[in-house]
């Protein structure tokens, strides 16, 4: 039963960075391949009606992350207190740029949100980079389960790092450059005409990097947790993940010389789920490692609530799960086809 | 460690305080905007669209800046009470999962096609779009609810080995006698926020002569609305909440009045302060053996004084918890008298003449989140010094780990934050009332073209 909610809690949370990464992706090239008001409110009209609902995935893995793993959730959130902070604050200014924009009649204002909106995106995308980089090297857990984190220490992976080092860094730098070619693969797929020409080009300029960072910080999660292999070699058929991701990454590459946008745009989903999915598989049957002593690490028995709340979540999330799949494919059913270019009002109805 | 759970608290208290200006707006008026829709289908009266698409405009800012004030509350229970969440996760997770499965997915993918759809959607889909808005809202309210509830009132946990409480019983959980009150009493508030408001805007609408036909639209719903949830707020529900309190909470009701001495026939206070030093009130004003006969329905029964109880388990802060009590009560009796002299005037049809009553109408519209706020602040002051009442001490759940320095840099940044928030929020009402409805000719006959041409 724990393992299930760990594979629930992991597959929210891939729901989470493909839907809401394509968001943050095209917020990244937002004032890159938009270059005047009508385009820039084309790029933001083609996440217009769905962004607010990708987040509530975040929403909904938390809650689930709670009540499954309370002890992980308390450790964790107060561990990352600051950057959560940051997180936050920088999901408010994605949102006031995308609302207010829309609302804003002066061209000094829309540049203002516009610039609050991709600005906020970018760091986000890093952030969440980060985030995930900590979680694979480790935190120093204290025998009650708890840490805290400064920013930085001094940016080298120790026993006593900081959220940002030389690792984590990199994560996120590889989170920006893997959601940017998301985004743009999402806007390439949504719109056309110049929009449509740039967003290609992002993407394919983009493409050599992200495979090249995708290696390098695959190495150096290796070299500096060289036990992310033990699940892999004790499972050899956990192999097929990394497979996956460089399957992925190929295959994007050609869709996208094709000129199939929906195709490449799959890809590009397969490959964030395949990074994610990978890092899951490795830490099985750890949540959050200790990077100071594994007798500390938070493992899914020792952070987990009782058998009877599974047990009863688990009816009312499938119940949930359900309901809400449905409406996003009714949502996006609505919204499906290409977004023309024009002054509009920012939403895509 | 004081201070840094002094921090702790101020960050909550001041994050969830400005959330909540949102929601019990946006709680009201989507209610409110049910009826128009109800009322334009139904008396196929295109007025009622135009006025429920105005009310659509303030209540989409308002349902914004509640999501992006309400996504740092849950973040919070983990960040600065983590030792509360891995004490209580197991069983108010729960909760807390169900509002973002059920209620959140259901109103971000409605919300969009009520906003933007109607020009796609035919009037009894937009209608159903406006109708599921209002259900996701009220099902967000009664999570939360529920939530606070479970703190205030804990049943349906069992006791983990590890020291921790798991739920063992859903629906005692869900239908936790507390939350059914306190759900009652909260969401009447939020309809007498949603009703003066949309009262006050039709007053000042009114008074400047502008857009009046939609103005008395504004006029008519709000007081009845407001009437209706007036008089609920104070009967059944304010009873209800009060006698649950009375029961289980018996010091916090000693707290609430201010009364020290254990007394039988106890008074009622109407005004005067508290004086901690002497455990009397200077100057009161008391109705006599009202408070006994409210609480027991009994003159002369006797009411349990805060002195019955060690001082460990006394609210920490009384004086405020005492103020906040009384200004709720207070400004609900205002409420009631408001809305009994504006429906008497709008019977006898004088009220659209009545300057000085739509004056009044105007200038009351902060009142009721005064009321809203001060009612929550009773209940989670009149919680203390319990975090989940009788299990966990507020001084054992915050984040031992996040220091007061890393609490209040983070607090200062949500003022911050907040400010910038407000400055645009206030700009973009402001605009949207002075814009105001579109006043539509209304057609001969309600007809589908007639609708479409009124869309644009």
């Amino acid at each position: 039963m724990p393992t299930l909610w760990f594979l629930i809690v992991a597959l929210m949370l891939v729901a989470y960075v493909v839907l809401d990464g394509f968001d943050l992706g095209a917020g990244a090239i937002h004032l890159i391949v938009g270059r005047n008001d009508a385009e820039r409110s084309t790029v933001i009209r083609t996440i217009g009606p769905v962004w607010d609902g990708n987040e509530v995935w975040l929403l909904a893995a938390g809650g689930a992350l709670y009540f499954a793993f309370p002890q992980l959730y308390a450790s964790a959130f107060s561990g990352f207190y600051l950057p959560l902070m940051m997180v936050l604050w920088l999901l408010m200014l994605r949102a006031i740029g995308i609302e207010f924009r829309v609302h804003s009649t002066s061209p000094v204002w829309k540049g203002f949100f516009d610039t609050i909106f991709s600005a906020g995106s970018i760091l986000l995308a890093i952030f969440y980079g980060a985030a995930l980089g900590n979680v694979v090297r480790g935190v120093p857990l204290n025998s009650d389960g708890y840490f805290f984190l400064a920013l930085w220490t001094n940016w080298r992976v120790g026993p006593n790092p900081g959220i940002l080092d030389w690792y984590t860094v990199l994560s996120g730098v590889v989170a920006l450059v893997a959601l940017t070619v998301h985004g743009g693969l999402y806007v390439t797929a949504k719109t056309e005409g110049t929009l449509n020409e740039r967003a290609r080009k992002v993407v394919s300029l983009l493409w050599p990097l992200l495979a090249l960072v995708t290696v390098f910080s695959l190495i150096a999660t290796i070299w500096i947790r060289p036990d992310v292999l033990t699940n892999y070699k004790a499972a050899p058929l956990g192999y097929l993940i990394p497979l996956l991701v460089f399957g992925s990454l190929i295959a994007l590459f050609f869709y996208h010389a094709k000129g199939k946008e929906k195709a490449a745009f799959f890809c590009s989903c397969l490959y964030l789920a395949g990074m994610l999915g990978g890092a899951a598989f490795a830490m099985y049957p750890n949540l959050l490692a200790s990077s100071s002593n594994a007798a500390n690490n938070l493992t899914i028995a020792n952070s987990v609530t009782g058998s009877y709340g599974m047990k009863v979540a688990l009816r009312w999330w499938l119940v949930g799960i359900i309901i809400a799949i449905g409406y996003f494919a009714f949502l996006y059913r609505m919204f499906r086809g290409k977004v023309a270019t024009a002054v509009g009002d920012g939403h895509g109805y | 460690m004081e201070s840094a759970l002094l921090v702790h608290r101020l960050h909550f208290a001041f994050t969830v305080t400005y959330h909540y200006l949102f929601p019990q707006l946006t709680m009201g008026l989507a209610l409110l905007i049910v009826w128009l829709k109800t009322m334009a289908l139904w008396k196929k009266d295109e007025r009622y669209n135009s006025a429920a698409r105005f009310w659509a405009k303030i209540f989409g800012i308002n349902f914004v800046m509640g999501v992006i004030t309400g996504i740092p509350m849950e973040f919070q229970f983990g960040t600065n009470w983590s030792h509360f969440s891995r004490f209580a996760g197991g069983v108010i997770g729960q909760t807390l999962a169900m509002e973002g499965l059920f209620a959140f997915f259901l109103e971000s993918t409605f919300l969009g096609l009520f906003l933007y759809g109607e020009k796609r959607l035919s009037p009894k889909l937009h209608w159903f779009a406006a109708f599921m808005v209002f259900a996701g809202s009220w099902l967000s309210g009664y999570f939360i609810v529920a939530t606070d509830a479970w703190m205030q009132h804990p049943v349906g946990y069992e006791k983990l080995a590890n020291g921790t409480v798991m739920v063992n019983s859903f629906w005692h959980l869900v239908l936790n006698p507390w939350a059914l009150w306190q759900y009652a009493h909260n969401m009447s508030g939020a309809v007498i926020t949603g009703s003066f408001v949309m009262t006050a805007i039709g007053a000042y609408y009114l008074l400047s002569k502008k857009h009046v036909d939609q103005a008395q639209i504004f006029i008519r719903t709000g007081i009845a609305a407001g009437l209706v949830f007036s008089f609920l707020q104070l009967f059944p529900t304010g009873d209800g909440q009060g006698r649950m309190i009375a029961h289980e909470q018996p010091v916090t009701l000693a707290a609430m009045e201010a009364l020290y001495n254990t007394q039988p026939g106890a008074p009622l206070l109407i005004m005067g302060q508290p004086n901690s030093h002497s455990g009397t009130i200077d100057n009161p004003l008391a109705v006599p053996k009202m408070l006994s006969f409210l609480t027991y329905k009994r003159w002369n029964a006797e009411v349990k004084g805060l002195n019955a109880f060690p001082k460990e388990d006394w609210p920490d802060n009384i004086p405020l918890l005492y103020y906040s009590y009384h200004i709720m009560v207070g400004l609900g009796t205002i409420f009631i008298t408001v809305m009994l002299v504006s429906a008497f005037l709008l019977w006898r049809k004088k009220l659209f003449d009545a300057r000085w009553m739509l004056w009044i109408l105007m200038l009351s519209a902060p009142f009721p989140y005064i009321a809203n706020i001060a009612g929550w602040m009773t209940a989670e002051l009149g919680r203390q010094p319990w975090l989940v009442y009788g299990l966990m001490r507020t001084a054992e759940g915050y984040s031992k780990m996040v220091s007061a320095g890393n609490g209040w840099f983070t607090l200062l940044g949500f003022m911050g934050m907040y400010t910038v928030l407000s400055i645009l929020f206030l700009f973009l009402v402001y605009r949207e009332i002075e814009h105001g409805p579109v006043s539509v000719p209304v057609p001969e006959k309600f007809t589908k073209e007639a609708a479409v041409a009124a869309a644009h």
